[in-house]
């Protein structure tokens, strides 16, 4: 017979944290959506831009190129694109009003979910450069800063989905995501090299988080260069606006 | 003494130039189960969201264990466990059993999930995927999942639309648990079969205020132009009896034969009516006791217009409810 005399309480927060990444990552891995969002077209992307028949990508070895340029547009989409929309539509449907009513706090929920993308992303990266050596991709440059500029990539394109994904409607949401993932594609120094562009547009250019991000991997892993100062630079700025702004207005329903 | 588990005063909620909550105010003691009664748009959810935190009151004070929803949010959230309307909340792709583990994470001391699960009668369902629910099951679901932080105070919008009558048993005796065992109750219901029997208390409300508030006898007894009907022999002297019934009593022959009394329907009263036919020798035959059901009292004060009356019923309608002008003499649906 349950006893149902109060004895109310919340978990210490790290508690709550392992849970909610438990949670988001199943549903994450059971969303065939995602996955092909997250897994499958990251790796498709990565077979085509290596074919010679496409534009050139200013690189002696196309594959140095495509490797680093596949890894950052894994993370905007998992972290950004993949999250907005599932964030968004989560609004919607009212599960963040209800989670919003138990003792689960806001920045343990966000926390959660960035830590639910990290594990997803390990997953991805691992895929991305297993099929890179296949392709014979040789990398170079310090694993290490590559990782670091992939962590920090990830909060600042999850502080960004979840602030588009946390103040407007899921449909303009799902819109807007797609949409800014095609820009940041394309102007953002993933799909094509910046030094393409007109030196004064790319300057500009070389300010978006996507650019920043494959930038720096391009400069550690296909250029074998040393600590990638602006790109990390340029990475905590954004971060350090979008994580608190989203925190900031964030509405659960 | 601890602070009472909700206190409202005077809240006015305002969507645009609509009026949604039009200052009302009540209080739920703890331990106690409050029922918040009306039709849609009556303004019950809002009231309850504010209580929760989700709206803020745009005047008016709201004390929830003692705590401001608005801005005690973090501290008030573990006590109280919450029944959203209209669906689960939550993730809709999780199985039964983790989105009900994953609210036990949450809380220091919860049931067990497995325990809660056979107790909502959802253990067959455990690992089916919460949104493949009926509607039922999803609510039973919510309500596990409102419970299972063993909170000190419960809010349940609606909790038992889209049961079925066995199901909505078998959930009124778990809300009467609750209560046993010390959790305040605030739930909203169109039922009033619901309310009539769980509440200690009813609030009810239409048009965002306060209609009528009290414990379901209370309410069916303040509200009761009750009446008495029997038989006798023609001719009585009808205003000798009315002079030894309780002060109000009306008493009319509106047929040869057929005598009506119409009067708050208390134990006096019967007592009054048969010992005065007693001491006459009068058999009163048929004696009929119509009492309203609160079903009654919410139709009359819930309805703007006055409705029509039937013909057989001569008195005049009762002008005695806060709203001033509902009748008050709608016959008992029930008997």
């Amino acid at each position: 017979m349950i006893d149902f005399a109060p004895a109310p309480g919340a978990a210490p927060a790290r508690t709550m944290l392992a849970a909610q990444i438990r949670m988001e990552l199943r549903l994450l891995l059971r969303n065939g959506e995602q996955v092909g969002l997250t897994l499958i077209i990251p790796l498709l992307l990565e077979f085509f831009f290596n074919l010679p028949v496409l534009y050139s990508l200013d690189a002696p070895r196309r594959i140095d190129f495509v490797v680093p340029s596949v890894l950052a547009l894994a993370v905007m989409s998992a972290s950004f694109t993949g999250l907005a929309i599932g964030t968004g539509f989560e609004r919607k449907y009212a599960v963040l009003k209800r989670l919003g009513a138990t003792a689960l706090s806001r920045p343990v929920l966000l926390a959660g979910k960035t830590g639910a993308v990290l594990v997803l992303q390990v997953l991805q990266a691992a895929l991305i450069c297993g099929f890179g050596l296949v392709l014979g991709w040789h990398p170079s440059g310090d694993g290490l800063w590559a990782v670091l500029l992939i962590v920090l990539g990830t909060a600042t394109f999850g502080g960004l989905g979840l602030l588009l994904a946390g103040t407007v409607r899921a449909e303009i949401t799902l819109a807007a995501a797609n949409l800014i993932w095609l820009v940041l594609l394309f102007a953002g120094g993933i799909a094509i090299p910046l030094t393409r562009y007109p030196a004064a547009a790319a300057d500009l250019l070389r300010c978006l988080p996507s650019a920043a991000l494959s930038d720096g991997l391009h400069q550690v892993l296909q250029h074998g260069g040393g600590f990638p100062l602006r790109a990390v630079l340029t990475l905590l700025v954004w971060a350090g606006v979008a994580l608190p702004a989203a925190a900031r207005w964030f509405r659960w329903e | 003494m601890p602070a009472p588990a909700v206190e409202i005063t005077g809240l006015v909620k305002r969507y645009g130039a609509r009026v949604a909550v039009d200052g009302i105010s009540f209080s739920l003691a703890r331990g106690q189960l409050l029922a918040l009664l009306g039709t849609n748009g009556a303004g019950k959810t809002t009231t309850i969201e504010i209580c929760e935190g989700f709206r803020s009151a745009d005047a008016g004070q709201v004390r929830v264990l003692g705590l401001n929803p608005a801005s005690d949010g973090a501290k008030l959230r573990p006590r109280v466990g919450v029944m959203l309307q209209g669906g689960v909340g939550g993730y809709t792709g999780a199985r039964t059993q983790e989105l009900l583990q994953l609210f036990a994470s949450y809380a220091a001391h919860p049931l067990d999930a497995g325990e809660l699960l056979e107790l909502v009668g959802l253990s067959d369902a455990a690992s089916s995927q919460v949104k493949r629910l009926s509607g039922g099951q999803q609510q039973r679901l919510s309500l596990a999942m409102a419970l299972i932080g063993r909170p000190e105070l419960l809010f349940l919008d609606e909790p038992t639309t889209g049961m079925d009558p066995q199901a909505r048993r078998v959930t009124w005796e778990l809300i009467r648990r609750l209560r046993a065992d010390g959790v305040s109750v605030v739930l909203t219901t169109h039922y009033l079969a619901e309310a009539e029997e769980l509440a200690d208390n009813v609030v009810v409300l239409h048009a965002g205020r306060v209609v009528a508030e009290g414990s379901p006898a209370e309410l069916t007894r303040a509200h009761s132009a009750g009446q008495v009907r029997f038989n006798a022999r023609p001719g009585l002297p009808i205003a000798d009896l009315q002079a030894a019934l309780p002060a109000g009593a009306k008493v009319s022959e509106p047929a040869a034969g057929n005598y009506l009394i119409s009067a708050e329907v208390t134990p006096k009263l019967l007592a009054a009516a048969t010992s005065w036919c007693a001491a006459r020798d009068v058999l009163a035959e048929r004696l009929n006791v119509e009492q309203r059901s609160l079903e009654d009292v919410f139709l009359a004060l819930t309805t703007d217009e006055p409705a029509d009356q039937p013909t057989s019923s001569k008195q005049d309608p009762g002008k005695q409810s806060p709203a001033g002008e509902l009748t008050m003499n709608r016959p008992s649906a029930r008997r």
